[in-house]
């Protein structure tokens, strides 16, 4: 038995290989009719949605088609303002996430690895923290320290980051995990180089992929964020989607679409970053925060 | 050297959290270190100081308020009626409901996302499928709230074009007591999220499982139902059942969807929560909202505990 093992794992191995590279056309049928069952069930499922939003934005009377609702929307200063405003958050969440994360992750890496295991359910944590709780502790908070008002306007982005936390935290670990930051350090500093020269000019570089893969998810869940700026009453991007949507249903599949190229773009962006230089870590790893 | 101390000490560490002993005990943060700079001792916290200030701040302070508060009698002692509170009449009502819709939702998420992913993973069709798929689902799990909401009423509500065709066909949805507002139509939305975030924790899962076993098994002659029953599932058991419950968790939580679709109409918890901070509804405790986020908390607590668990021992057949 023992003596016949090696030759049958060397059969069955090569097998395997003929069997991808002939693909689908050997062996059972049937594997290859659930194969393509199943995935066209999926893509029938994601993209019926769309297609059916597609056809709303489209439709401005009986049987008239047209860009009526897309004209509308982006004539609509509104639509320019929140979306100005979702990007500017956006953009403020991602420059005090990385300001936040990238030192610490560095540090911990090279000198508090004992750090990593507390790290790792630290990033977990956003998750049991529902975004409406949240935002009911906060508004606890807020009447316990009447000095942090709920219309301070950096309040969202300082929000946002712990909802970001995890996938940034994820992204910068891989990123860091990718490279020797032990050598590049002491090579910086064996050239005299003090701490904040080495991060900046010698790590940075380095994780660059990570950062914009975090950056990028972080674009993504700030531009789509409903529930914490509705509740705090900020009038972000979601919040006119929602406003329209009440009162517009056709211009709302518009926005919709167009939420959703946004979204794409961000990903795609992301996607195209990761195969440019190895795992960026996190990549398509965005459980959704929006909901 | 350094490396050696410190790749032992992380091991140590890293057993510490399996036996469920503290991570991190007195002498070990002041231990001293061999390295010249390690003597210096607690200094080499102090870049650390800001992220754990942060995090105590914006999710910790407030998670510590909303349990005081829950726990809080008006007059300032202690007492459990808002936890008892929900227990009955409405409160009792949107947790059934949350739960009947997040269960509902992450099993067909699951069985759904299992038989994609593994069409995508072992199903021998073309190769661009896979990363196709992953960077679809990485969109469609960010594609969630509110232009989600609005997506299906375009599709199922109630003169969406999925219902107009079925109607054309002679099948009228609505007629036969289907609404998108519903729990089950709530739960087919919720799909929308739930299916790519399943196939994307379950394909690494299924890329794990080896041709070998099954090659294994088929040599030695089980049939195909023998091979799931007595390899595949048992293996994939862990996995299975942490994106179920992951799944769960995430539909627990989701606001921005059921709120746009319902116009904040039914009943969940997360709504509820919401219209008590915007005062949209007489409460007659308006401190409820801290006890309904404080069992939210729990709830999707215990959840994200049982996951990374699962997480854990699935590890050890996947790597």
């Amino acid at each position: 038995m023992s003596t016949a093992a090696p030759g049958a794992r060397a059969a069955t191995t090569s097998a395997s290989i003929l069997d991808r590279r002939s693909g689908r056309g050997r062996g059972k049928r049937r594997a290859s009719f659930w194969t393509w069952f199943w995935l066209v069930l999926a893509a029938l499922y994601f993209l019926v949605p769309l297609f059916s939003t597609l056809l709303f934005s489209l439709d401005t009377g009986v049987h008239q088609h047209g860009l009526k609702w897309y004209g509308k929307t982006f004539s609509d200063p509104q639509f320019w303002q929140t979306l100005e405003l979702s990007f500017k958050i956006a953009l403020e969440t991602v420059i005090i996430g990385l300001a936040l994360m990238v030192p610490t992750v560095y540090w911990i890496h090279l000198r508090l690895p004992q750090l990593r295991p507390a790290m790792d359910i630290i990033s977990i944590l956003p998750f049991v923290v529902p975004p409406v709780a949240l935002v009911v502790g906060l508004s606890g908070a807020f009447q316990v320290m009447p000095w942090l008002l709920s219309n301070w306007w950096l309040i969202l982005p300082l929000v946002y980051v712990i909802l970001a936390l995890p996938f940034t935290y994820r992204s910068l670990d891989a990123g860091m995990r990718a490279i020797d930051v032990r050598t590049l350090t002491e090579a910086a500093q064996s050239c005299g180089a003090p701490a904040w020269k080495t991060l900046l000019f010698v790590i940075l570089p380095n994780i660059r992929t990570a950062m914009l893969g975090g950056a990028f998810l972080t674009l993504a869940i700030v531009m789509g964020e409903y529930t914490i700026s509705s509740l705090l009453l900020f009038n972000t991007f979601a919040v006119y989607v929602y406003y329209i949507g009440n009162t517009q249903a056709y211009q709302a599949s518009a926005l919709a679409i167009i939420s959703f190229a946004l979204t794409w773009g961000a990903m795609m962006a992301l996607f195209v970053l990761s195969r440019g230089r190895g795992r960026a870590g996190g990549v398509g790893q965005g459980a959704p925060v929006g909901r | 050297m350094t490396d050696e101390v410190v790749s032992q000490q992380s091991n140590d560490d890293l057993m510490a959290l399996e036996t469920g002993a503290p991570v991190l005990t007195p002498e070990q943060v002041s231990r001293p270190r061999r390295s010249r700079r390690g003597r210096r001792g607690l200094l080499v916290w102090i870049p650390v100081i800001p992220f754990f200030a942060y995090t105590a701040f914006f999710m910790a302070v407030p998670v510590v308020v909303l349990i005081v508060k829950t726990f809080q009698a008006p007059g300032g002692g202690f007492t459990l009626d808002q936890v008892k509170a929900l227990f009955s009449g409405q409160y009792r009502a949107a947790f059934v409901a949350s739960i009947q819709v997040s269960v509902t939702s992450a099993l067909i998420g699951t069985v759904f996302g299992l038989f994609v992913a593994y069409a995508a993973v072992h199903g021998r069709g073309p190769r661009w499928i896979q990363p196709v798929l992953t960077t679809f689902c990485g969109v469609a799990s960010n594609f969630a709230g509110i232009p989600l909401a609005f997506a299906f009423v375009a599709t199922l509500g109630s003169t969406g074009v999925v219902t107009l065709l079925l109607d054309h066909a002679g099948l009228d949805i609505y007629a036969h007591g289907f609404t998108l507002y519903s729990l089950i139509g709530l739960s087919l939305v919720y799909v929308y999220f739930q299916l790519p975030l399943m196939i994307l924790v379950i394909a690494p899962s299924l890329e794990g499982l080896r041709k070998e076993w099954r090659e294994a098994a088929e040599n030695l002659g089980a049939t195909q139902r023998q091979y799931w029953w007595h390899i595949g599932l048992p293996v994939l058991l862990p996995s299975l059942a942490g994106a179920l419950v992951l799944l769960f968790g995430n539909a627990f939580s989701a606001y921005a969807t059921p709120y746009a679709l319902t116009g904040g109409g039914i009943s969940l918890v997360p709504i509820l929560i919401g219209s008590v901070l915007s005062g949209n509804v007489v409460i007659t405790n308006p401190r409820l909202g801290d006890s309904l986020a404080f069992g939210m908390i729990v709830i999707v607590g215990i959840t994200v505990l049982l996951y990374s668990l699962l997480q854990r021992r699935s590890a050890k057949w996947l790597r």
